[in-house]
């Protein structure tokens, strides 16, 4: 006990400038091509943001940052006052709720499923196959999608002629878009955020299941008086750090299932910065978008990781 | 949940049956849609032409798509381009992770919470698709493949995970190292990096599964179609063939779309995806532990 805490006392000791650097003058030459890549890929990019205060074109080159004609909140204003503001933060919020409804509930339920079955063999396969998507890009994934829901002889509509109904081209029509957005995403994703249920209920004692056994406990009763409450924390959290990604509906699936037929609905504010700033060379407004989208999502996630630490929890920091 | 198949009652037997069935099912509807394009990139356009557009199974296993991609000049520069920016990044990367964690988990180094609190703010405020595409303008990278890996050399994630391996490795071995006379480098080329392997070799696959995967670097910074990377190039396979507006309104009994186009996407999905596959199985286990380790703490 004592050796411990003198230990923790060295460890704790604060060095003077002059002693570290002295003691670690290696380590600190080791640091800095990882600090000038944050400075340089990181930050000097935050000092771009200025651009959307300013009318600032393609031509106007670099120096052009300090010299260009200052907007104020010019592009802000028009961002708001167009008909996209309202459409494009309601797609981005509708698709985020409708993946967390969908997605975050399925893969608790995938664990409680895989923490049923007896015998190890049968488990590593399922987990084995669910996983695999995972590892897909988003390219790759966005082609099998389009592949298997094409009108043309994809699988699911052969399926849907099979039983009797009518070819939909899923990724064509506002109805069905947002709804294959977010079973891809399930598809994508369900397997492996199961992972972190899992690793929590193998921490339960299986000693509790075979007392509620012992005490004529049924399946239902086991998962909701003994593995939920085991992983209860854990869902809370990942829940509170869900809220905080709720402006981000997945760029990369929906940049590559998206079209402009789908726009409506499909269109979110990534696709809207990316197609406004590289397709239509809108600097300034494209900025000027993707900064209050920022400023949002700081909000947010500041405010969940509060949440989680208010919780009890650690938060991602 | 049962450790004993003899003493739980009929409907938990049920329960387990019925899960059993469910994750089967699960496992079913993963794994369909790849196999539907694994076979449909096999199957001949007269067999379509024949059959139909959908096959089951393909009475000849047919190869012409792949033959096609094969001799392709931009399947062969965009492998080519992928195993650069995945070699060169993950190489690269692995050395600036490292330089960075280490130093980062000495707990007593001077500055340290300032660089850490330097890089957290990072992972909570990007700047954004245009001043980025404007740096990497700005610094010369555009239309280049340095472009594919400069930006990204660093995951914080990544950075964060590789300082708790260094964390767990015990301060008396570097110590002792220390007193027999070796310096900051000696200990770390001698003694953290031998004891580190495993953890090196989890974090290379983080990178260079993304590395591989990375198709968004090549539509933003590239023009060139011979520097493209494989996702790229099978990303335009995909959208050239079908995907566009005109598509809407094709009906599934039209025999004026070219059968091949199927097939050809297929194959192009199954060449991309190829190298993954193999490597997954060996993979998976390392993924999987950091899973555990970083989505609830860096």
């Amino acid at each position: 006990m004592a050796a411990h805490a003198k230990k923790t006392a060295v460890v704790n000791q604060k060095l003077t400038w002059k002693k570290s650097l002295k003691k670690y003058t290696w380590l600190y030459i080791l640091l800095i091509p990882g600090v000038l890549w944050y400075v340089i890929f990181k930050y000097l990019p935050m000092f771009g943001i200025v651009i959307a205060f300013e009318k600032y074109g393609p031509f106007t080159g670099i120096k052009g940052m300090f010299t260009a004609k200052w907007v104020g909140w010019y592009w802000f204003r028009r961002f708001f006052k167009s008909i996209y503001a309202e459409r494009l933060i309601k797609n981005s919020l509708v698709i985020s709720l409708k993946k967390l409804v969908v997605c975050f509930p399925a893969s608790i339920i995938l664990a409680i499923l895989l923490n049923a079955v007896p015998g190890k063999h049968y488990k590593k396969s399922i987990q084995t196959i669910s996983y695999l998507p995972h590892f897909l890009s988003a390219v790759v994934v966005a082609s099998i999608v389009r592949t298997i829901t094409s009108t043309d002889g994809g699988l699911i509509n052969l399926i849907i002629l099979k039983l009797g109904g009518q070819p939909i081209f899923f990724l064509g029509s506002n109805k069905y878009f947002q709804g294959t957005l977010v079973l891809t995403e399930l598809w994508k994703t369900v397997g492996w955020n199961s992972i972190i249920y899992l690793a929590a209920m193998t921490g339960i004692d299986p000693s509790l299941y075979e007392a509620a056994t012992v005490d004529g406990a049924n399946w239902h009763h086991k998962i909701w008086h003994v593995t939920l409450p085991a992983i209860a924390p854990i869902i809370s959290l990942m829940l509170i750090l869900r809220c905080g990604e709720l402006m981000n509906a997945g760029f990369e699936m929906t940049f590559n299932l998206y079209s402009s037929a789908v726009y409506e609905t499909g269109d979110i504010i990534d696709t809207y910065v990316y197609r406004e700033g590289l397709t239509n060379m809108n600097y300034s407004y494209s900025t000027a978008v993707n900064v209050f989208k920022s400023v949002v999502s700081l909000v947010l996630v500041l405010g969940s990781n509060f949440g989680a630490k208010a919780m009890g929890q650690e938060g991602i920091w | 949940m049962v450790s004993d198949m003899k003493n739980i009652t009929r409907a938990e037997k049920v329960f387990i049956i019925v899960s059993f069935i469910l994750l089967g099912l699960l496992a079913l509807i993963i794994v369909v849609p790849m196999i539907s394009v694994v076979i449909n990139s096999f199957v001949s356009a007269a067999e379509t032409a024949r059959r139909g557009q959908f096959i089951l199974w393909p009475e000849e296993w047919d190869t012409t798509a792949y033959k096609m991609l094969f001799n392709s000049d931009r399947i062969y520069s965009g492998y080519v381009n992928t195993l650069f920016v995945t070699l060169v990044g993950t190489g690269l990367s692995m050395l600036m992770t490292i330089c960075t964690a280490y130093p980062l988990s000495k707990k007593d180094l001077r500055g340290r919470n300032g660089i850490l609190a330097m890089i957290f703010f990072t992972m909570l405020f990007n700047a954004g698709i245009i001043p980025n595409f404007l740096l990497v303008k700005t610094i010369g990278l555009l239309d280049t493949r340095w472009a594919l890996v400069l930006p990204y050399l660093l995951n914080t994630w990544n950075m964060l995970m590789m300082r708790n391996f260094f964390y767990a490795i015990p301060d008396a071995l570097e110590e002792a190292a220390f007193l027999d006379g070796a310096n900051q480098i000696q200990i770390i080329v001698r003694v953290v990096l031998p004891l580190s392997l495993p953890s090196i070799a989890t974090i290379s696959m983080f990178y260079a599964v993304h590395f591989w995967n990375a198709w968004f670097p090549g539509v933003m910074y590239l023009t060139n179609k011979n520097l493209q990377p494989v996702q790229n190039v099978m990303r335009s396979i995909i959208v050239a063939a079908s995907g566009n507006l005109e598509d809407i309104g094709v009906s599934v009994d039209d025999v004026q779309v070219l059968p091949t186009s199927n097939t050809l996407k297929c194959a192009s999905i199954v060449i991309t995806t190829v190298p993954i596959l193999v490597v997954y199985p060996f993979i998976q286990k390392y993924f999987v532990k950091g899973a555990m380790v970083g989505s609830v703490k860096g």
